[in-house]
């Protein structure tokens, strides 16, 4: 049990909540502030703390793998962070905003665990929809997307004026065509997605979730289910995400072997954090040669 | 740290520790805009193309259903007069109540609706979305039953026709609007379907279309006051005797928006951005 003063002694989370500076990754200069900083968040759910009084950071532009069992509070996390989780206490401080800021919503792409998306709809049909919600047209566009096509369409988008109609639709038109392309679906993007495999289902979910260029894409087991050739595809994509458009990646997995292709690891079991570092770090700390051997000793370390 | 003064934790050692909640209230979320809205109802209309079945059982049921009550009262011209032109406004009530608390509770339990409210999309947006998209498939089956009863059945209506459709969308608007409230109380389709026989049959039997209100026991009488079907119903048979739009026909049609406004509004009330 973690108690309530705001930096645990007992636990074994490395103790810094400043600026990141954890660990030996390539971090950033001082500059730029993790993409999510929390402090004594706990979550209750039915008289149940699910989450118990968490600290923690989650740098930018990284891939950040959050594992842990089942149940063990990954998804009522990832939905605090996205805002939509109720009664939540603590600070949590996303995007340099309180989490659940509605102006938040657009910079956040978030992935449930089951596919959300329509499926008396095709592929395209889906991401149109969505597209639509998130730029609805004249108050966001991509005006001159055509003249700087490498530019990320939010950039382009927050400086220009007004765009017209039918320039927001053709910018909304390329979003959809890029988000398709991305997960490796074109060539099924006229079908119904009701007719898709449980893998097709859940990167058209994953499309989704990147249509806007989010800055920060919250991913609840986005792999689960999906065979390896698949699986090492999307951590191809994930890794590109981040770094050449610079989105910050937290990924939820019970699956530890995944947790070596991520930057940074919060290991979560029954809703307090065992650690929070790099995969590297964390098997020289433990002296074990993978994530799961060093996820178990802490366990055992913990239950001592 | 890093955090926002105002949701800055822990509290002050001394004094009140009252609970900092992370999330700031969700009083002001966004504001309705009309291109989410139209949006949301092209994409509910999408859906329903790709399922051409229902879209054929919406459109000609409520006809069929006419033409099998004129020839049930085959004998008797007057009491298909009076029932008929009720039958026109209730079936839009009825189909509308049904799709529209099948729609929402699959949205309810897809996702899409967490997703959607995870992103810039006011309730407003999403109920207004199905509101429009029902709306119009209402004016397209009240189109076709009207035109069929006025002019294949004989139905005899002495005021307009468009007013026979005015109420017949107004009652469509309030089916959604009740259908919608109803999927929040829904934890699957077998219950949203059981919440018809709940909702719709008491106001069937005490909306006047079986005997004129007045008759009624004294307590159902009063019942039937509050409940919105029975103004559906009166304002249907002041269209069938009346030349042209009387006042009462005006209070109930009146009355019929008005409890549809406000059951839309509380069916966005359920619809919930935070999982508890």
């Amino acid at each position: 049990m973690v108690n309530y003063s705001p930096h645990p002694p007992g636990n074994s989370t490395t103790p810094d909540n400043g600026p990141p500076g954890t660990g030996p990754t390539p971090e950033q200069s001082p500059g730029p502030r993790p993409a999510v900083t929390a402090t004594a968040l706990t979550v209750v759910r039915d008289n149940r703390k699910v989450l118990q009084s968490l600290d923690f950071t989650v740098p930018r532009a990284r891939i950040t793998g959050l594992l842990g069992p089942s149940g063990c509070g990954k998804s009522t996390l990832m939905r605090a962070i996205v805002g939509t989780q109720a009664k939540a206490t603590g600070t949590l401080t996303v995007l340099d905003a309180p989490a659940g800021t509605p102006a938040l919503r657009k910079r956040i792409g978030y992935v449930t665990q089951a596919p959300s998306i329509y499926q008396d709809l095709t592929v395209r049909q889906n991401l149109d929809y969505f597209a639509a919600v998130l730029h609805p047209g004249r108050t966001h566009g991509e005006p001159q997307a055509e003249a700087h096509p490498e530019a990320r369409p939010t950039q382009a988008r927050r400086t220009q004026a007004r765009p017209t109609r039918a320039e927001a639709r053709t910018a909304r038109a390329e979003a959809v065509a890029r988000a398709i392309e991305d997960v490796d679906l074109t060539s099924h993007a006229d079908d119904l997605a009701g007719r898709l495999s449980g893998g097709q289902l859940s990167r058209v979910s994953l499309a989704v979730a990147l249509l806007g260029s989010p800055e920060l894409l919250v991913l609840d087991e986005p792999t689960v289910g999906l065979d390896p050739v698949l699986r090492r595809d999307l951590w191809a994509l994930f890794h590109s995400i981040a770094t050449t458009r610079g989105t910050t990646l937290l990924v939820s997995s019970h699956v530890m072997d995944e947790a070596e292709r991520c930057h940074r690891l919060l290991l979560l079991r029954d809703g307090t954090l065992l650690a929070e570092d790099t995969p590297d770090a964390l098997r020289s700390r433990t002296r074990t040669e993978t994530v799961e051997e060093a996820f178990l000793h802490l366990v055992d370390e913990a239950a001592r | 740290m890093t955090a926002p003064a105002t949701y800055a934790h822990p509290p002050p050692p001394s004094g009140t520790p009252p609970a900092t909640f992370v999330h700031p209230p969700l009083r002001r979320g966004n504001p309705m805009t009309a291109s989410r809205t139209l949006a949301t109802a092209a994409r509910v209309l999408r859906q329903l193309r790709h399922d051409p079945r229902t879209i054929a059982l919406l459109l000609i049921v409520p006809s069929l259903m006419i033409i099998l009550l004129r020839y049930v009262f085959d004998g008797s011209p007057a009491v298909f007069n009076s029932i008929g032109a009720s039958l026109l406004g209730i079936f839009p009530l009825i189909t509308m109540f049904l799709v529209s608390s099948i729609a929402t509770l699959r949205e309810r339990t897809s996702g899409t609706l967490e997703r959607l409210l995870a992103m810039p999309l006011a309730k407003g947006d999403l109920i207004g979305g199905y509101a429009l998209a029902f709306g119009a498939i209402a004016v397209l089956q009240s189109l076709i039953a009207t035109g069929i009863a006025l002019w294949l059945l004989d139905l005899n209506v002495t005021g307009s026709p468009w007013l026979l459709l005015l109420v017949a969308l107004l009652d469509a608007l309030l089916g959604t609007a009740l259908g919608l409230f109803v999927s929040a109380f829904a934890a699957s389709e077998f219950q949203a379907v059981q919440f018809m026989p709940a909702v719709i049959f008491p106001q069937l039997l005490l909306c006047g279309l079986f005997t004129p209100r007045d008759t009624m026991q004294p307590v159902l009488r009063w019942i039937s006051d509050v409940l919105p079907m029975s103004y559906a119903v009166d304002a249907m048979t002041q269209v069938l005797h009346h030349p042209h739009p009387t006042a009462a026909f005006a209070r109930d049609a009146g009355i019929v928006a008005a409890v549809a406004i406000v059951v839309l509004a509380l069916g966005a009330a359920t619809l919930p951005r935070r999982t508890p």
